[in-house]
Protein backbone atom coordinates (compact mmCIF):
# COMPACT_ATOMS: atom_id res chain seq x y z
CA UNK A 1 0.00 0.00 0.00
CA UNK A 2 0.92 3.44 -0.47
CA UNK A 3 2.17 5.60 2.37
CA UNK A 4 3.14 8.81 2.68
CA UNK A 5 4.69 10.34 5.45
CA UNK A 6 6.12 14.17 6.48
CA UNK A 7 9.29 12.36 7.62
CA UNK A 8 11.70 15.19 9.48
CA UNK A 9 9.95 18.25 7.21
CA UNK A 10 10.33 15.95 4.33
CA UNK A 11 7.02 13.90 2.28
CA UNK A 12 8.44 10.37 1.95
CA UNK A 13 6.42 8.16 0.16
CA UNK A 14 6.49 4.55 -0.68
CA UNK A 15 4.52 1.38 -1.28
CA UNK A 16 4.93 -0.98 1.28
CA UNK A 17 3.60 -4.01 2.81
CA UNK A 18 0.28 -3.23 4.57
CA UNK A 19 1.75 -4.88 8.03
CA UNK A 20 4.77 -2.85 8.18
CA UNK A 21 6.21 -1.30 10.83
CA UNK A 22 6.95 2.22 11.48
CA UNK A 23 9.70 1.00 12.80
CA UNK A 24 10.66 -0.47 9.83
CA UNK A 25 9.61 2.53 7.58
CA UNK A 26 11.72 4.99 9.08
CA UNK A 27 15.03 3.01 9.02
CA UNK A 28 14.20 2.32 5.55
CA UNK A 29 14.23 5.84 4.83
CA UNK A 30 17.60 6.55 7.00
CA UNK A 31 16.75 7.12 10.01
CA UNK A 32 19.05 4.40 11.27
CA UNK A 33 18.96 6.29 15.01
CA UNK A 34 15.45 4.30 15.57
CA UNK A 35 16.65 1.20 17.46
CA UNK A 36 15.27 -2.01 17.47
CA UNK A 37 15.21 -3.74 20.87
CA UNK A 38 12.76 -5.26 22.77
CA UNK A 39 9.86 -5.32 20.25
CA UNK A 40 7.30 -6.33 22.84
CA UNK A 41 5.96 -2.34 23.15
CA UNK A 42 8.51 -1.98 26.56
CA UNK A 43 11.50 -0.27 26.11
CA UNK A 44 11.50 3.09 24.86
CA UNK A 45 14.74 1.99 22.36
CA UNK A 46 12.16 3.07 19.03
CA UNK A 47 10.69 6.25 20.34
CA UNK A 48 9.69 8.96 17.55
CA UNK A 49 7.38 11.81 17.57
CA UNK A 50 4.71 11.28 15.98
CA UNK A 51 2.28 14.83 15.57
CA UNK A 52 5.16 15.92 17.96
CA UNK A 53 4.07 13.12 20.58
CA UNK A 54 6.43 10.41 21.62
CA UNK A 55 5.49 6.94 20.05
CA UNK A 56 6.96 4.36 20.20
CA UNK A 57 7.32 3.22 16.53
CA UNK A 58 7.91 -0.54 17.05
CA UNK A 59 4.46 -0.95 17.85
CA UNK A 60 2.84 1.32 15.52
CA UNK A 61 1.88 0.45 12.29
CA UNK A 62 3.34 2.60 9.32
CA UNK A 63 -0.44 3.06 7.77
CA UNK A 64 -1.54 4.43 11.10
CA UNK A 65 1.06 7.25 10.36
CA UNK A 66 -0.04 7.73 7.06
CA UNK A 67 -0.75 11.12 6.35
CA UNK A 68 0.93 12.45 9.69
CA UNK A 69 4.36 14.43 10.65
CA UNK A 70 6.77 12.03 12.18
CA UNK A 71 10.35 13.19 13.66
CA UNK A 72 13.08 11.09 14.80
CA UNK A 73 16.43 12.16 15.96
CA UNK A 74 17.97 13.08 12.87
CA UNK A 75 15.36 16.02 12.58
CA UNK A 76 15.91 17.13 15.80
CA UNK A 77 20.04 17.56 16.29
CA UNK A 78 19.43 21.30 17.14
CA UNK A 79 17.03 21.02 19.75
CA UNK A 80 18.74 17.68 21.19
CA UNK A 81 22.33 19.31 20.79
CA UNK A 82 21.25 21.73 23.97
CA UNK A 83 21.35 19.03 26.61
CA UNK A 84 23.01 15.75 25.35
CA UNK A 85 26.37 16.70 26.30
CA UNK A 86 24.95 17.21 30.13
CA UNK A 87 24.04 13.92 29.64
CA UNK A 88 27.51 12.85 28.47
CA UNK A 89 29.13 14.97 31.07
CA UNK A 90 27.47 12.34 33.40
CA UNK A 91 28.83 9.61 31.68
CA UNK A 92 24.88 8.22 31.32
CA UNK A 93 25.24 7.49 27.72
CA UNK A 94 27.29 4.52 28.15
CA UNK A 95 26.92 2.04 25.51
CA UNK A 96 24.84 4.03 23.75
CA UNK A 97 22.07 1.87 22.34
CA UNK A 98 18.81 3.53 24.47
CA UNK A 99 20.32 7.19 23.76
CA UNK A 100 18.24 7.96 20.89
CA UNK A 101 15.04 7.05 22.70
CA UNK A 102 16.00 8.99 25.47
CA UNK A 103 16.90 11.83 23.94
CA UNK A 104 13.60 11.83 22.08
CA UNK A 105 11.68 11.48 25.08
CA UNK A 106 13.79 14.20 27.02
CA UNK A 107 12.75 16.41 24.30
CA UNK A 108 9.13 15.71 24.16
CA UNK A 109 9.11 15.86 28.37
CA UNK A 110 10.77 19.10 27.81
CA UNK A 111 8.37 20.97 25.00
CA UNK A 112 5.51 19.25 27.22
CA UNK A 113 6.87 20.85 30.33
CA UNK A 114 9.72 22.76 30.37
CA UNK A 115 11.06 22.84 33.85
CA UNK A 116 10.08 19.46 35.14
CA UNK A 117 10.80 18.17 38.78
CA UNK A 118 13.14 15.16 39.91
CA UNK A 119 9.69 13.83 40.39
CA UNK A 120 8.41 14.27 36.74
CA UNK A 121 11.52 13.39 34.68
CA UNK A 122 11.57 10.36 36.17
CA UNK A 123 7.79 9.57 35.21
CA UNK A 124 7.90 10.35 32.10
CA UNK A 125 11.62 9.03 31.11
CA UNK A 126 10.26 5.50 33.20
CA UNK A 127 8.80 4.12 29.79
CA UNK A 128 12.77 4.10 28.87
CA UNK A 129 14.91 1.09 29.30
CA UNK A 130 18.49 1.16 30.07
CA UNK A 131 20.56 -1.52 31.10
CA UNK A 132 23.88 0.19 31.96
CA UNK A 133 23.66 3.61 33.66
CA UNK A 134 20.87 2.89 36.63
CA UNK A 135 19.45 5.89 35.78
CA UNK A 136 20.75 8.48 37.98
CA UNK A 137 23.00 9.61 35.66
CA UNK A 138 20.71 10.48 32.80
CA UNK A 139 18.30 12.31 35.92
CA UNK A 140 21.55 14.20 36.93
CA UNK A 141 22.49 15.28 32.87
CA UNK A 142 18.61 16.62 32.28
CA UNK A 143 19.25 18.21 35.82
CA UNK A 144 22.19 19.75 35.55
CA UNK A 145 20.82 20.73 32.05
CA UNK A 146 18.33 22.84 33.43
CA UNK A 147 19.99 24.22 36.70
CA UNK A 148 22.00 25.69 33.64
CA UNK A 149 19.47 27.27 31.85
CA UNK A 150 18.03 28.99 35.20
CA UNK A 151 21.45 30.30 35.17
CA UNK A 152 21.53 31.68 32.15
CA UNK A 153 18.00 33.30 33.18
CA UNK A 154 19.19 34.93 36.27
CA UNK A 155 22.02 36.27 34.13
CA UNK A 156 20.09 37.57 31.63
CA UNK A 157 18.08 39.60 34.27
CA UNK B 1 9.34 -15.55 13.41
CA UNK B 2 6.87 -14.27 11.30
CA UNK B 3 8.43 -11.60 8.88
CA UNK B 4 7.09 -8.97 7.04
CA UNK B 5 7.50 -9.01 2.72
CA UNK B 6 10.33 -6.36 3.46
CA UNK B 7 12.14 -9.18 5.33
CA UNK B 8 12.10 -7.32 8.77
CA UNK B 9 11.54 -9.26 11.76
CA UNK B 10 7.35 -8.42 12.28
CA UNK B 11 5.20 -10.43 15.44
CA UNK B 12 1.99 -8.88 13.65
CA UNK B 13 1.35 -10.20 10.17
CA UNK B 14 -1.75 -9.19 7.91
CA UNK B 15 -2.28 -8.93 4.42
CA UNK B 16 -4.28 -5.57 4.15
CA UNK B 17 -5.42 -2.60 6.35
CA UNK B 18 -8.75 -1.03 5.95
CA UNK B 19 -10.05 2.12 7.34
CA UNK B 20 -14.00 1.84 7.58
CA UNK B 21 -15.59 5.25 7.58
CA UNK B 22 -18.93 4.04 9.30
CA UNK B 23 -19.08 2.02 12.54
CA UNK B 24 -21.38 -0.32 10.49
CA UNK B 25 -18.42 -0.63 7.36
CA UNK B 26 -16.40 -1.23 10.68
CA UNK B 27 -18.47 -4.29 12.09
CA UNK B 28 -19.13 -5.83 8.77
CA UNK B 29 -15.32 -5.96 7.80
CA UNK B 30 -14.86 -7.65 11.77
CA UNK B 31 -17.52 -10.24 11.23
CA UNK B 32 -15.34 -12.23 8.85
CA UNK B 33 -12.95 -14.09 10.95
CA UNK B 34 -9.86 -13.54 9.86
CA UNK B 35 -10.21 -9.95 10.19
CA UNK B 36 -9.01 -8.09 13.53
CA UNK B 37 -9.86 -4.72 14.79
CA UNK B 38 -6.47 -3.43 15.49
CA UNK B 39 -6.91 -0.66 18.11
CA UNK B 40 -3.24 0.75 19.25
CA UNK B 41 -1.63 -2.10 18.95
CA UNK B 42 0.30 -1.83 22.05
CA UNK B 43 -0.66 -5.15 23.49
CA UNK B 44 -1.19 -6.71 19.94
CA UNK B 45 2.57 -6.39 19.75
CA UNK B 46 3.30 -8.12 23.13
CA UNK B 47 2.06 -11.39 21.34
CA UNK B 48 2.33 -13.27 18.00
CA UNK B 49 -0.76 -12.27 15.70
CA UNK B 50 -1.53 -13.37 12.26
CA UNK B 51 -4.57 -12.18 10.20
CA UNK B 52 -6.33 -11.32 7.00
CA UNK B 53 -7.67 -7.78 7.39
CA UNK B 54 -6.24 -4.90 10.42
CA UNK B 55 -9.07 -3.07 10.97
CA UNK B 56 -8.43 0.42 12.19
CA UNK B 57 -10.85 2.83 13.58
CA UNK B 58 -8.85 5.96 13.63
CA UNK B 59 -10.99 8.16 10.87
CA UNK B 60 -14.52 7.24 13.24
CA UNK B 61 -14.00 10.07 15.75
CA UNK B 62 -13.67 7.82 17.85
CA UNK B 63 -10.44 10.09 19.47
CA UNK B 64 -12.41 12.48 21.53
CA UNK B 65 -13.18 12.88 25.42
CA UNK B 66 -16.57 14.52 25.32
CA UNK B 67 -18.09 16.07 28.86
CA UNK B 68 -21.43 16.59 29.63
CA UNK B 69 -23.19 17.73 33.17
CA UNK B 70 -24.14 14.13 33.22
CA UNK B 71 -21.47 12.17 31.91
CA UNK B 72 -17.81 11.13 30.19
CA UNK B 73 -18.41 9.72 26.54
CA UNK B 74 -15.02 8.68 26.08
CA UNK B 75 -14.30 7.18 22.55
CA UNK B 76 -12.68 3.79 21.82
CA UNK B 77 -9.86 5.43 20.32
CA UNK B 78 -9.06 7.78 22.79
CA UNK B 79 -5.41 6.71 24.45
CA UNK B 80 -4.08 6.19 27.50
CA UNK B 81 -2.37 9.35 27.73
CA UNK B 82 -5.61 11.26 26.65
CA UNK B 83 -7.23 10.08 29.96
CA UNK B 84 -4.44 10.40 32.25
CA UNK B 85 -3.86 14.31 31.14
CA UNK B 86 -7.79 15.25 31.20
CA UNK B 87 -8.68 17.62 33.81
CA UNK B 88 -12.27 16.62 34.27
CA UNK B 89 -12.07 12.95 34.82
CA UNK B 90 -8.63 14.18 37.54
CA UNK B 91 -11.54 15.94 39.22
CA UNK B 92 -14.44 13.91 39.21
CA UNK B 93 -12.22 10.67 40.19
CA UNK B 94 -10.27 12.50 43.00
CA UNK B 95 -7.04 11.64 40.93
CA UNK B 96 -7.82 7.95 40.32
CA UNK B 97 -7.32 7.66 36.74
CA UNK B 98 -4.42 9.07 37.02
CA UNK B 99 -3.45 7.36 39.59
CA UNK B 100 -4.18 3.84 37.55
CA UNK B 101 -2.87 5.16 34.26
CA UNK B 102 0.48 6.73 34.81
CA UNK B 103 2.28 3.77 35.78
CA UNK B 104 1.28 1.93 32.53
CA UNK B 105 4.64 1.47 30.78
CA UNK B 106 5.58 4.75 29.94
CA UNK B 107 4.28 7.73 28.32
CA UNK B 108 4.70 6.50 24.49
CA UNK B 109 3.05 3.60 25.63
CA UNK B 110 0.29 5.54 26.52
CA UNK B 111 0.23 8.14 23.57
CA UNK B 112 -0.26 4.60 21.63
CA UNK B 113 -3.00 2.00 23.59
CA UNK B 114 -6.27 3.05 23.46
CA UNK B 115 -9.30 3.03 26.14
CA UNK B 116 -10.92 0.62 22.84
CA UNK B 117 -7.97 -2.09 22.78
CA UNK B 118 -7.76 -1.74 26.58
CA UNK B 119 -11.19 -2.90 27.46
CA UNK B 120 -12.33 -5.10 24.78
CA UNK B 121 -9.24 -7.09 25.92
CA UNK B 122 -11.00 -7.41 29.20
CA UNK B 123 -7.24 -8.46 30.79
CA UNK B 124 -7.18 -9.72 34.34
CA UNK B 125 -3.70 -7.20 35.38
CA UNK B 126 -5.56 -4.46 33.51
CA UNK B 127 -5.55 -0.96 35.33
CA UNK B 128 -8.39 0.65 33.11
CA UNK B 129 -10.98 -2.17 33.96
CA UNK B 130 -10.05 -1.90 37.87
CA UNK B 131 -10.61 1.72 37.99
CA UNK B 132 -13.94 2.47 36.02
CA UNK B 133 -15.37 -0.88 37.00
CA UNK B 134 -15.18 1.62 40.68
CA UNK B 135 -17.89 4.36 38.66
CA UNK B 136 -21.19 4.19 37.17
CA UNK B 137 -19.54 2.86 34.00
CA UNK B 138 -21.36 1.52 31.04
CA UNK B 139 -19.93 0.38 27.43
CA UNK B 140 -21.46 1.27 24.31
CA UNK B 141 -20.74 -1.65 22.03
CA UNK B 142 -22.36 -1.35 18.11
CA UNK B 143 -24.81 -4.20 17.67
CA UNK B 144 -25.44 -5.08 21.40
CA UNK B 145 -25.94 -1.77 22.68
CA UNK B 146 -25.21 0.31 25.76
CA UNK B 147 -23.74 -2.51 28.66
CA UNK B 148 -22.61 -2.12 32.24
CA UNK B 149 -19.03 -2.38 32.73
CA UNK B 150 -19.32 -5.10 35.23
CA UNK B 151 -21.80 -6.92 33.02
CA UNK B 152 -18.94 -6.49 29.59
CA UNK B 153 -16.25 -7.41 32.53
CA UNK B 154 -17.92 -10.95 32.46
CA UNK B 155 -18.72 -11.42 29.05
CA UNK B 156 -16.79 -13.43 26.41
CA UNK B 157 -15.52 -12.27 23.35
CA UNK B 158 -17.26 -11.60 20.16
CA UNK B 159 -17.30 -10.09 16.96
CA UNK B 160 -19.05 -6.77 17.81
CA UNK B 161 -17.70 -3.13 18.15
CA UNK B 162 -17.15 -1.37 20.91
CA UNK B 163 -17.58 2.34 20.11
CA UNK B 164 -17.48 4.41 23.65
CA UNK B 165 -17.48 4.04 27.32
CA UNK B 166 -19.64 6.34 29.36
CA UNK B 167 -18.89 7.63 33.03
CA UNK B 168 -21.95 8.35 34.83
CA UNK B 169 -21.06 11.59 36.85
CA UNK B 170 -22.50 9.99 40.25
CA UNK B 171 -21.86 12.29 43.18
CA UNK B 172 -18.70 10.05 44.57
CA UNK B 173 -15.33 9.58 45.51
CA UNK B 174 -12.35 6.99 44.43
CA UNK B 175 -9.02 6.08 45.18
CA UNK B 176 -6.73 3.90 43.61
CA UNK B 177 -3.59 1.59 44.53
CA UNK B 178 -1.55 -0.77 42.76
CA UNK B 179 1.62 -3.08 43.35
CA UNK B 180 4.20 -3.88 41.18
CA UNK B 181 7.18 -5.46 41.37
CA UNK B 182 8.56 -2.62 39.94
CA UNK B 183 7.41 1.34 38.39
CA UNK B 184 5.37 0.31 34.88
CA UNK B 185 5.59 -3.40 35.30
CA UNK B 186 2.01 -4.89 35.83
CA UNK B 187 0.53 -5.16 38.61
CA UNK B 188 0.54 -8.31 41.01
CA UNK B 189 -2.54 -6.37 42.43
CA UNK B 190 -4.32 -3.30 41.96
CA UNK B 191 -7.51 -2.15 43.55
CA UNK B 192 -10.04 0.79 43.35
CA UNK B 193 -12.33 2.08 46.12
CA UNK B 194 -15.31 4.29 45.60
CA UNK B 195 -18.52 5.49 47.13
CA UNK B 196 -20.49 6.93 43.91
CA UNK B 197 -24.00 7.14 44.13
CA UNK B 198 -24.18 6.28 47.96
CA UNK B 199 -23.09 2.90 47.09
CA UNK B 200 -19.75 1.60 48.65
CA UNK B 201 -17.55 -0.20 46.21
CA UNK B 202 -14.42 -1.89 45.97
CA UNK B 203 -13.01 -3.77 43.36
CA UNK B 204 -9.88 -6.05 42.60
CA UNK B 205 -7.78 -6.79 39.75
CA UNK B 206 -4.68 -8.53 38.89
CA UNK B 207 -5.93 -11.40 40.97
CA UNK B 208 -4.37 -12.03 38.00
CA UNK B 209 -8.16 -13.02 36.84
CA UNK B 210 -10.28 -10.05 35.48
CA UNK B 211 -11.39 -7.86 38.49
CA UNK B 212 -14.15 -8.49 40.89
CA UNK B 213 -16.10 -5.57 42.62
CA UNK B 214 -17.06 -6.28 45.78
CA UNK B 215 -20.23 -4.19 47.61
CA UNK B 216 -20.75 -3.53 51.29
CA UNK B 217 -23.63 -6.10 51.45
CA UNK B 218 -22.98 -6.35 55.72
CA UNK B 219 -22.86 -2.83 56.36
CA UNK B 220 -18.79 -2.64 57.34
CA UNK B 221 -18.90 0.77 55.79
CA UNK B 222 -22.29 1.58 56.94
CA UNK B 223 -20.66 4.24 59.93
CA UNK B 224 -17.79 5.55 57.36
CA UNK B 225 -14.75 4.99 56.94
CA UNK B 226 -12.71 4.61 60.32
CA UNK B 227 -9.63 2.40 60.64
CA UNK B 228 -11.57 -0.46 62.19
CA UNK B 229 -14.17 -0.41 59.06
CA UNK B 230 -11.62 -0.50 56.94
CA UNK B 231 -10.12 -3.27 58.82
CA UNK B 232 -13.54 -5.49 58.73
CA UNK B 233 -14.10 -4.31 55.11
CA UNK B 234 -9.91 -5.98 54.37
CA UNK B 235 -10.95 -9.20 56.28
CA UNK B 236 -14.30 -9.28 54.02
CA UNK B 237 -12.27 -9.14 50.82
CA UNK B 238 -9.53 -10.93 51.99
CA UNK B 239 -12.28 -13.84 52.32
CA UNK B 240 -14.54 -12.35 48.86
CA UNK B 241 -11.45 -12.57 46.24
CA UNK B 242 -10.41 -15.68 44.79
CA UNK B 243 -6.80 -15.33 43.87
CA UNK B 244 -4.11 -17.12 42.01
CA UNK B 245 -0.46 -17.50 41.11
CA UNK B 246 1.56 -16.46 38.05
CA UNK B 247 5.31 -14.84 37.62
CA UNK B 248 3.63 -11.15 39.00
CA UNK B 249 2.58 -12.90 42.32
CA UNK B 250 1.93 -16.45 44.13
CA UNK B 251 -1.38 -17.19 45.95
CA UNK B 252 -0.27 -16.58 49.02
CA UNK B 253 1.20 -13.26 47.97
CA UNK B 254 -1.70 -12.32 46.51
CA UNK B 255 -3.99 -13.72 49.32
CA UNK B 256 -1.54 -11.56 51.83
CA UNK B 257 -2.51 -8.34 49.38
CA UNK B 258 -5.74 -8.65 49.03
CA UNK B 259 -6.81 -7.22 52.75
CA UNK B 260 -3.96 -4.32 52.60
CA UNK B 261 -4.65 -2.91 49.48
CA UNK B 262 -8.21 -2.98 50.19
CA UNK B 263 -7.65 -1.27 53.32
CA UNK B 264 -5.17 1.28 51.94
CA UNK B 265 -7.56 2.22 49.13
CA UNK B 266 -10.23 2.92 51.76
CA UNK B 267 -8.51 4.73 53.57
CA UNK B 268 -7.24 6.81 50.86
CA UNK B 269 -10.89 7.21 50.14
CA UNK B 270 -11.90 8.78 53.05
CA UNK B 271 -8.89 11.24 52.64
CA UNK B 272 -10.79 12.40 49.67
CA UNK B 273 -14.14 12.56 50.66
Amino acid sequence: MEIKIKLNGTMVSDDVPADTLLIDFVRAHGCLSVKRGCETSSCGLCTVLMDDEPVLSCSTLAARANGRSVHTLEGLQEEASEFVGFIADQGAEQCGFCNPGFVMNTIALLRENPDPSDGEILAYLSGNLCRCSGYEGQLRGIRAFLNSRHEEGANHE
Amino acid sequence: MPTSSNGARNIITFQKYERPQTLDEAWELNQKKRNRIVAGTMWMKMGTHSFGTAIDLCDLGLNQIEETDEEFRIGAMVTLRQMEKHPGLAAYSCGAVEAAFKDIVGVQFRNGATLGGSLWRRMGFSDILTVFLAMDSYVELYKGGIVPLEEFARMPYDKDVLVRLVVKKQPGAFSYQAVRKQRTDIPSLNCAAAQVAGEWRVVVGSRPARAVVLRDEQGLLAGGITEESAAAFADYAAGAVTVSGNMWGSVEYRRALVPVLTRRALLALKEVQ
